[in-house]
């Protein structure tokens, strides 16, 4: 046990956060990591892709609420590869949690994650909504429908090996993040995809914890057919190349 | 000995040094912001080509055979029961009428499986609804104790 707390104290967790027009979730997403990670050394991360509505002015202001060396902000002028290629450049922890700024991750879920891997000694563990205990809110049944068809493909076709591909809410071992990102080269959910299934066969171990993901943004923007067609590209190539 | 060393984010592991300054081992933990700094030279030069970051220690633990592809594997299971098919015709055990149809029959099979997969998965979603009402209290707490701290948290 004080082994235990040894190991926990030497951790520094590194959350990484993509922002983009984030002005009001990215304050209240901060305020949230810092109500529930109260004994735990870590920093943020945003990674703002310059933002028009003036995110980076609200991450400023909650630096001078919290402190610099627990906020940073990285802003990226131009969209080259994924953001958390550029925010890993700049985490200083051994850990590395990446999430969304849009309130579909809440943060309470980041030391479930922490418990998870100290109890296991996993690289990676990553978040699952398809599990009991948690769930999702603000889906219709199309887009359940479309999510569990997906999934089922992508189970058939890949045997991943986790229950949830295309969830980016997750906590990695720095070097082993460091690993796989190297070698992925997609955008998007694909991105996420491919991290986890490339992750999966190389052997390392991924523990999973449910979390709940309350839709919020979901009615405003539709699945269309392009979005479906991207997806089934992106499996094709993960079969071919993974 | 603690190496006291530059960068706003050590200060919180030096403050933890200090507090465990009477423990043997000392000079151990002194070597800690040491190990911060190598965790990353690869990746603090200014533009590394992505693909010539060096292996970190845990893929030589894990990788320490060559993995397969995985289209590789699918492809030796569709020889497999082909050749189990091929059997089947040339030794008529079972009469070559329905043998001729077996592919056929699995594909639908797997193809029915995959519906019922699809099916059961629908009914068994998992929902959260108190979790949007437990969400909607969070952020009005959030606001509240921003808007105290002069963060600007008008809605956009």
């Amino acid at each position: 046990m004080k082994e235990q707390l040894e190991r926990e104290e030497k951790n520094k967790y590194s959350i990484i956060i993509p922002t983009y027009n984030e002005r009001l979730n990215i304050a209240l997403v901060i305020y949230l990591v810092f109500k529930h990670l109260r004994d735990v050394d870590f920093e943020v991360i945003v990674v703002d892709d310059g933002s028009p509505d003036g995110t980076q002015d609200i991450v400023r202001q909650l630096q001078h609420v919290y402190g610099e060396d627990h906020i940073l902000l990285r802003a990226r002028p131009k969209k080259l590869g994924t953001a958390y290629y550029h925010g890993l450049k700049h985490a200083s922890g051994n850990f590395v949690i990446i999430m969304d700024a849009d309130l579909s991750h809440h943060p309470k879920y980041i030391p479930s994650f922490i418990r998870k891997q100290l109890e296991t000694g996993a690289s990676i563990v990553t978040g699952t909504r398809y599990v009991s205990g948690g769930g999702v809110h603000g889906w219709n049944l199309m887009r359940k429908l479309t999510s569990r068809g997906a999934n089922v493909l992508a189970h058939t076709l890949l045997w991943p090996g986790v229950s949830d591909l295309t969830g980016s809410f997750r906590l990695y071992r720095k070097s082993v993040l460091e690993d796989v990102i190297t070698s992925c080269v997609s955008k998007g959910y694909v991105f996420q995809m491919e991290m986890i299934v490339r992750a999966s066969r190389k052997g390392y171990h991924i523990e999973e914890v449910p979390i709940s993901f309350v839709d919020r943004v979901y009615g405003s923007s539709k699945l269309g057919g392009s979005e479906i067609m991207e997806y089934l590209k992106g499996l094709i190539y993960l079969l071919f190349t993974t | 000995m603690i190496i006291i060393e530059p960068g706003s984010h050590l200060r919180a592991r030096e403050a933890s040094l200090f507090e465990r300054s009477e423990s043997p081992k000392e000079t151990k933990q002194g070597n800690i912001p040491k190990i911060q700094g190598s965790q990353a030279p690869h990746l603090s030069s200014p533009h590394p080509p992505l693909r010539s970051l060096r292996r970190s220690r845990y893929t030589s633990r894990n990788n320490q055979h060559i993995q397969m592809k995985h289209i590789l594997k699918i492809m030796a299971l569709v020889v497999a029961i082909s050749a189990i098919w091929i059997s089947l015709l040339e030794t008529s055990v079972i009469p070559r009428s329905y043998t001729w149809l077996l592919p056929v029959y699995l594909i639908m099979s797997l193809g029915c499986y995959g519906l019922l997969m699809v099916g059961v998965g629908l009914m068994l979603f998992p929902t959260c609804p108190q979790e949007a009402v437990l969400l909607q209290k969070d952020i009005g707490e959030a606001k509240e104790f921003l808007k105290g701290k002069g963060v600007d948290v008008g809605s956009d």
